[in-house]
Parts: structure tokens; C-alpha cells; sequence
């Protein structure tokens, strides 16, 4: 491991020490927040018994599919957006101020159009984090060197082995960016809408053992997300860093 | 001067007829970039083209590719006319053109799988490839883990696998450092050598043209027009060392003569080159 990262390592360590001795030493109440070491254990207890398997299963469920919609659809509007110039003049500066609507205010459009369950946290999902993977799609798209679609004519190569065989490993780590960023905004996306509109999920169940005083499950499950978010994270930079690694001239 | 004794052949192995380019510019109007131009390429020749900047010389050497259309005249390699990228020609450009996500091996099989050459010629050529141009030891590794030159090498190698007949290079050396652009002219010649196939040369640097060619076409400030050929009159077996050579610096000299009135004018100044020097010249 590098310096900078056992320096991060120790960074987060220390503040979970630190607050692990504030709740010990009772400077932050036991009804506020559990020690983090609490946190694990009863965390465990959860996943042993199995009581939450259902909810969990839920919510990494539609995080899934709604990741594969945002980089299915995102990837083909991105397309569609490059191929015609005119088009994307056009909704280029939408894209741009696209975050300065807080996409949850629709929630209760959304409710009426799918009903309860997993469709209306799916649309959030996708709503929130599709305009991340167009974009990275038009920036992949921009930063193919026109050099390489030449040396594909040269190589007298059809348009579609062009697309698959130079365009896409051309612009492989800047699509890998936007999947990166669909994660993480489709894990924001469902576990927020399992807060206001499910009767399961993570989401759900924080909110629930927050409004019966369960503090204890609470920071368990949000423990949990947190783990979970850091681990696809992690995996993810891994490879994000390989590509661009590999792209660096 | 030598006498020259390059290739024997006189053949012509490309040839353009009165061909012309112009670019449609955003605003509507035409920019008339090259021509009228003739040149004939023989069979086995070292041609380089030097010219002022946007002369026109890349598009010249677009048109032999197939990657662009005359706007008039006419393209022929070996007797047909260019319509596309014909087979048997081969490019290499300026800019890296290797591809970041293969190991150079499969950047230098790259072409042969296309074609659908099978496996064990595959390795052949490209493993004589590689260890042509000095890469033996990066085979595995990434274009990203190589320096400018080496990556230069690897897009040289992928088109020498394909043992094209017409070998087109676009300033291929133009950014690299000097020391390492007279090494590369070295392989560049030791492969014409070996290979016999047609070189056509687009550079800037009229002592790169004078050391390697044959025969060195000078064109003029836009619309590109030769308005000069010099025939160098070296051994095919040479090497970089002909720098040191007088008739290396009566080339240079004269190529130069040819070209400063021309990059003057796409500078637009006047020339004010003493009467003595403008007489000799």
C-alpha cells in the first residue's frame, strides 16, 4: 500500500476511534448514537438471523436494475445526442443545469403513474443518475482521437467493427466513469426513495427503526449501506484506475 | 554527385493526373487547399514531399490513402484508380495512433486478425516485426508504458506486418527529438530496403527529405502545386551518416531555396534576404 493511502486509512480510523470514545465516555448520549463497535456487532446479529435478507435482497436488487437501465438507456441517448450536432446544441445546456432540480420532488408523479413498489423507486433511481452516463458518454465520445477512426479506415474496417473494435475501447474509461457515477447515484436514488415511498428495502427499515426508537438496528442498517457502498466503490476504482491507467499517453 | 543507383525499376507504381482538393469551409466559401497536381510514383522509390505549413501535404497523401476524394483529376495505384483505402497501402501518422487498451504485440497483430491470417503466420511476422524495430522486450507491455518513439515504432510495426506495397508516412517523426528522428530514419530505410515496397514521405524537416529519399518533391504555399523535384542521387544502401556528406548540405541547401519564398508568403512577409544572398540563391 502507498503512503497517501495508509495516511487515509489512518485518517478514517481515528475518527471512527474518536467516536467510538465519545459515546464510551458518554460525551455523545447512548440515545443519540451507539458506539461504532455496537454498530458491527449488532450488525452481525442481523445478518445471522436472517430477519433482514428480504430487504436487503430489495435494495441491491433495484439498485442493479436500475444501474443497468441508467447505462443501457444512458448510453444509447448519448449516442443518439453525439450523432446529431444539432440535437445536442440543443439539450446540451439542459444536461448541463440538470442537477439544480431536486429530482425527488416528483415522487408523488411517479406513485401515480407505477403504484407501490419497487417501479417508482426504480424511476427515481434512473431519473437521478441517467444524465451522469449521458454526459459520460458525450465526453468518451469527444475523446476518441480522430487518429485511431482513421487507422480503422486504413484497416478498411466496416462502421460497426469500427464502433466495437476502436470507438468503444477508445472510450471505455470514460464510460466506465459515468457507470461508476450511475452506482453510486442509483444506490442515493433507492435507498432515499425507500424512505418516502416502500414498505421494504434498507431504506425502509432505517426510517422504521428510527421512528420506533430502534437505535441500535438503525445504525446497524446504516452501517450496512455504508459497508456495501464502500465495497462497490472500491471494486469499481480498482478497475476505473487500470483503464485509466492504460489510457495515459 | 553520386550516381545514383537506388531502384531499378521504373515503373510507376502510384500516380495522380491534375488532381485537385477544395474544402467547403462552415461560412459556404471554398478553400482551395491543393492543386493542380501530377506526380508519379515508381516502383521501389523513396519519395519525400516537403512543403510550407498547410500546403497541402497531408491532404495529398489523404488522396493516394483513399481517405479522401479529388475533387478533379485522378488517383491510380497499380494501374487502378483509388476509390477508398485500396489494398496493399499502408499509413502512418503523425500522431500516436497505437491503440492504449492492447499489449503492442496484439497493437502489431492488430491488422493480420483482421485480415484473418491465421495464428502461427500471425506470430511469425509479428514476432519478425517486433523484433525489427527494437520492441522484443515490451511485447507485453502497454502503449502507455512506452516512450513517444516506441510507441511510433509499434504503429510502424503494425503496418509493416501487413507488408504493404505503398508505404504512406505523415510527418511520422514530428514529434520526436532530433538524435532519435535520425535513429528512426535508419530503420525507415533499412525497412524500404528490405521490404522494396514504395515510400511516400510528407515531412517538414528538410534534412529528414534530403537523407532519406530518393527523390524530394517541393510544393508550394496554398493551393500545394511541386514546384520543384530534387533527385538526391544516394546509394539505397545508405544510413543517416550521409549528414556529414557535402551533397547532403547542397540538397538541404537547395530544397531550402526552393521553400523560403513560399513560407514567406504564408507568413506574409517580404523578403529581405541581402541582394548577394538572393543572387546565389
Amino acid at each position: 500500500m502507498k503512503p497517501d493511502a495508509w495516511i487515509r486509512l489512518l485518517v478514517v480510523a481515528a475518527f471512527i476511534g474518536a467516536i467510538e470514545l465519545l459515546c464510551r465516555t458518554g460525551v455523545i448520549p447512548y440515545a443519540v448514537m451507539i458506539p461504532p463497535s455496537e454498530m458491527v456487532v449488532e450488525l452481525v446479529a442481523i445478518l445471522r438471523s436472517g430477519e433482514m435478507t428480504v430487504d436487503i435482497a430489495a435494495t441491491f436488487g433495484n439498485v442493479v436494475v436500475a444501474t443497468l437501465i441508467v447505462v443501457v438507456l444512458g448510453f444509447v441517448a448519448g449516442l443518439a445526442i453525439h450523432a446529431a450536432p444539432w440535437l445536442r446544441l440543443s439539450v446540451e445546456p439542459l444536461l448541463a443545469s440538470y442537477y439544480s432540480v431536486p429530482t425527488f420532488m416528483f415522487y408523488p408523479v411517479f406513485i401515480v403513474l407505477f403504484g407501490i413498489g419497487s417501479a417508482p423507486i426504480i424511476a427515481i433511481a434512473v431519473l437521478l443518475a441517467i444524465v451522469a452516463m449521458i454526459t459520460a458518454t458525450l465526453n468518451g465520445l469527444d475523446r476518441i482521437p480522430n487518429v485511431l477512426r482513421k487507422t480503422a479506415r486504413i484497416h478498411r474496417m466496416s462502421r460497426v467493427s469500427t464502433a466495437l473494435l476502436v470507438e468503444l475501447p477508445a472510450a471505455a474509461p470514460y464510460l466506465f466513469t459515468g457507470v461508476k457515477l450511475a452506482v453510486a447515484y442509483c444506490f442515493i436514488g433507492v435507498i432515499a426513495s425507500e424512505f418516502i415511498l416502500s414498505g421494504s428495502g434498507l431504506g425502509y427499515e432505517i426510517a422504521y427503526a428510527y421512528n420506533n426508537f430502534e437505535n441500535r438496528k438503525m445504525y446497524a442498517l446504516m452501517l450496512l449501506v455504508l459497508a456495501s457502498v464502500t465495497l462497490v466503490n472500491m471494486v469499481l476504482n480498482t478497475i476505473d484506475n487500470r483503464l485509466q491507467a492504460r489510457q495515459r499517453r | 554527385m553520386d550516381v545514383r543507383s537506388g531502384p531499378s525499376a521504373t515503373e510507376a507504381h502510384a500516380v495522380i493526373k491534375g488532381v485537385t482538393r477544395v474544402f467547403r469551409l462552415p461560412s459556404g466559401a471554398a478553400l482551395h487547399a491543393l492543386g493542380p497536381i501530377d506526380l508519379e510514383l515508381k516502383r521501389g522509390e523513396f519519395f519525400a514531399v516537403v512543403g510550407p505549413s498547410g500546403c497541402g501535404k497531408s491532404t495529398l497523401l489523404d488522396v493516394l490513402a483513399g481517405l479522401a476524394a479529388p475533387t478533379e483529376g485522378t488517383a491510380m495505384f497499380e494501374g487502378k484508380p483509388i476509390a477508398g483505402v485500396p489494398d496493399g497501402v499502408g499509413v502512418v501518422f503523425q500522431e500516436d495512433a497505437s491503440f492504449p487498451w492492447l499489449t503492442v504485440e496484439d497493437n502489431v497483430a492488430f491488422g493480420l486478425r483482421r485480415a484473418g491470417v491465421d495464428a502461427a503466420e500471425t506470430k511469425r511476422r509479428v514476432d519478425y516485426a517486433i523484433g525489427f524495430m527494437g520492441l522484443r522486450d515490451f511485447a507485453g507491455a502497454y502503449p502507455s508504458q512506452l516512450s513517444g518513439g516506441m510507441r511510433q515504432r509499434v504503429c510502424i510495426a503494425r503496418t509493416l506486418v501487413l507488408q504493404p506495397r505503398l508505404i504512406l508516412l505523415d510527418e511520422p517523426f514530428g514529434a520526436l527529438d532530433q538524435q532519435t528522428r535520425l535513429l528512426m530514419g535508419d530503420e525507415l530505410l533499412r525497412l524500404w530496403r528490405e521490404t522494396s515496397a514504395t515510400v511516400l514521405l510528407i515531412t517538414h524537416a528538410l534534412d529528414e527529405a534530403a537523407m532519406l529519399s530518393d527523390r524530394v518533391g517541393v510544393m508550394s504555399a496554398r493551393p500545394g502545386m511541386f514546384i520543384d523535384f530534387v533527385e538526391t542521387g544516394w546509394e539505397r544502401d545508405r544510413d543517416s551518416r550521409v549528414v556529414s556528406k557535402p551533397h547532403f548540405g547542397e540538397i538541404t541547401a537547395r530544397l531550402w531555396n526552393k521553400l523560403r519564398s513560399e513560407t514567406m508568403k504564408i507568413m506574409g512577409v517580404a523578403d529581405r534576404a541581402p541582394d548577394a544572398a538572393r543572387k546565389s540563391a
